[in-house]
Formats: C-alpha cells, structure tokens, sequence
C-alpha cells in the first residue's frame, strides 16, 4: 500500500492534519522526528520508514533543508524539493528570483556591509524596512523610519555578528491597507487565501496574532499566485501578497513550510487533503 | 504526571503523540513527548523556539 511519510521536529496541528487526511484517503502513514534520526553516507531509503513520498515539516528551516537534502541523496521522493527549501529559506535568493521572474515584488535593496546599508539608506531615503536573510514570524523585521533608528539597528546587527548580519536587506515600505493576503499553492494551483489583519503596527504575521480572514482569490492573485510558485520551483508554498497602492499587487515573501491551522478552519477547500492528494501525485512511477 | 521542573499535574490526553509539546500550566515550562505506551509517558525537555524557526 502507499506510504505517505510526514518528517516532523515538533509535532503541531498541522502535521496532524496531514497524517490523519492521509488515512482518511487511504493510505499508509508514518511520522518521523527529524531529531533522533541518524544518516551517514551509507544509508539507504529502505532503512527508515519513509514511505513511497516525504512531507517535509520541520519548523526549523535548516534543520528541514539540510534533512531534504539527505532524503534527496537516498532518492526519497520530498515535498519541498531542497532547491525550492533553499529559495525560500533565504530572502534576498527569494526576491532575486522573483524579479528574475518578473513577479511583481517590493524593490529592495542589497548591501554587504553596515556602512554601505547605511549609505544607501542616506541616498535612497527613509522608510525602508530591514529583514533578516534568514528568519520567519517576522523577526527582525522593522521598519528604519530615520537616521536614529538605522544607527541603532546597525550597531545591533554590528554586535551581533551571525554568519548573515554582513548582508543588509532593505525593502521599500508598502503603502497599503493593515493587511496582507497569503496565498496557499499545491503544485502552481492556488487552493485558499487569506487576509492577515495587523492589530497594531506594520507586522501582519499570524504568528504574531494577526486576525485571519478568508479571502476570495481573485484573478489577479491566482495569477500572480501561480508565477510565484513556478520561480521558486513549485510544491507546497504559502505566497504573501501586499496591495500597494500605486503597483497592485507585489509578492514579498514564499513560505516553504507553509503553516495553515488558522486558514483550514475557515477554507472551503480541504487544505491538508489537497496536500497529501499532490504528494501521491509526486511518487515517482 | 507531574511537571519535572515544578511538579505540578501535567494533564496529558489520551489522543497525545510522541514529538508534541506539553506546557506546564503552572510554571510555563514546555516538555516533548519523548514516548508514549498507554499511560507511560516518557517526557524531555523542549526545544526552545531557534532563530530559524517558522515558515
């Protein structure tokens, strides 16, 4: 019988989900936990219980990418695909590649070191917003209003010195109601959108309590939806959309494990079902 | 079961599975299911949220 296989480091709602649509469709399941499983360059897909297809679902997004990569090696069948983890993981790979791709997206900006940002900050002017390469919920993610605040946030970045803090992603502020539109796609097909609605402030993330309401898919979405997906290599993707007032509609982020608790309460459409129906249809024949 | 940092009652339910959290509702500290058979649950200490953590 068909094995799905769910790869999970902390089992939330939405693994669940998947796991039981999955038996509800039919099919064999298993779960494993990313953390307490062992690989070296000898393994072979026959020595876990990986099933015929992997669902990806780690929270940490290196752990997840550098774990599809191992199930690549073993010709294990991932959703997503490491390329497309990869992309998306990191901001600046993401945005390049849907300009490259002409989505509509925020111009941003890139410099390789604080002095430079800053000087492109001078001559470019203020607001520009500042995010991290590497990093989800909106973390670090804050608008430099002026002078003041770019210092500050420099310095911050200057002390802190990670492996990413060298490279400054700065991004023009949308003008735009509170809110964006995350645009759930299986295999380049929209299935479900919702608004996020801020409560306070710019930051429109979930999983800072912003409201979520559902959201008709327009043309325009589906089709932006759609290119978005087919840049960054397709699969299972959460795109996040603006409405600028001047542009229409721009792509800011791709999400590669995409969260949908919130959305699959309220979508018409069977969310975890869809995912798990194009998980079988990857096995390869 | 009871919390191992603070010992308050842990009220684990019967659908739980190995790898979801458990939140202490007294101190606040998060466990993971290391395994569950039945009633015997083995708890470990949670991993705290990474830089990297989200969609």
């Amino acid at each position: 019988m068909t094995k799905v296989c769910i790869v999970f480091d902390r089992l939330r709602s939405e693994e669940k989900m998947l796991q039981k649509e999955a038996s509800d469709l039919g099919y064999d399941t298993s779960m494993l936990d990313a953390k307490i499983t062992q690989i070296n360059t000898d393994s072979k897909k026959e020595d876990f219980d990986l099933g015929d297809v992997v669902l990806e679902r780690c929270v940490s997004y290196f752990r997840g990418l550098h774990f599809t990569s191992s199930l690549e090696f073993m010709d294990v069948t991932a959703i997503n695909k490491y390329d497309v983890a990869n992309i998306c993981g990191n901001k600046m790979i993401m945005t390049l590649c849907l300009k490259k791709n002409n989505v509509p997206t925020p111009k941003t900006y890139f410099s390789f070191s604080s002095e430079s940002a800053f000087e492109n900050l001078e001559k470019v002017g203020y607001p520009l917003v500042i995010k991290p390469l590497i990093g989800s919920w909106g973390r670090g993610v804050m608008p430099l209003k002026d002078k003041d605040s770019a210092e500050a946030v420099m310095e911050i970045r200057d002390i802190n010195d990670g492996p990413h803090d060298r490279i400054y992603y700065l991004q023009e502020l949308i003008q735009r109601p509170p809110r964006d539109i995350r645009v759930i796609t299986i295999g380049d097909e929209p299935v479900a959108a919702m608004y996020r609605k801020s409560l306070e402030g710019f930051k429109t993330n979930i999983a800072l309590g912003a409201d979520p309401e559902i959201c008709e898919i327009t043309k325009e979405m589906e089709d932006i939806a759609i290119k978005a997906s087919k840049a960054v290599g397709g699969g299972i993707l959460g795109i996040d959309m603006m409405e600028d007032e001047k542009q229409g509609l721009v792509v800011h982020e791709v999400n590669n494990t995409v969260e949908f608790k919130g959305l699959a309460r309220v979508a018409k459409r069977n969310i975890p079902k869809a995912m798990v129906e194009y998980a079988i249809s990857c096995i390869r024949k | 079961m009871n919390c191992p940092e603070c010992d308050a009652t842990l009220n684990i339910p019967d659908d739980a599975s190995v790898g979801e959290i458990i939140s202490c509702p007294d101190c606040g500290a998060d466990f993971e299911i290391a395994s569950k058979d039945g009633a015997n649950v083995q708890l470990k200490q949670a991993e705290s949220v990474g830089e990297d953590w989200g969609e």
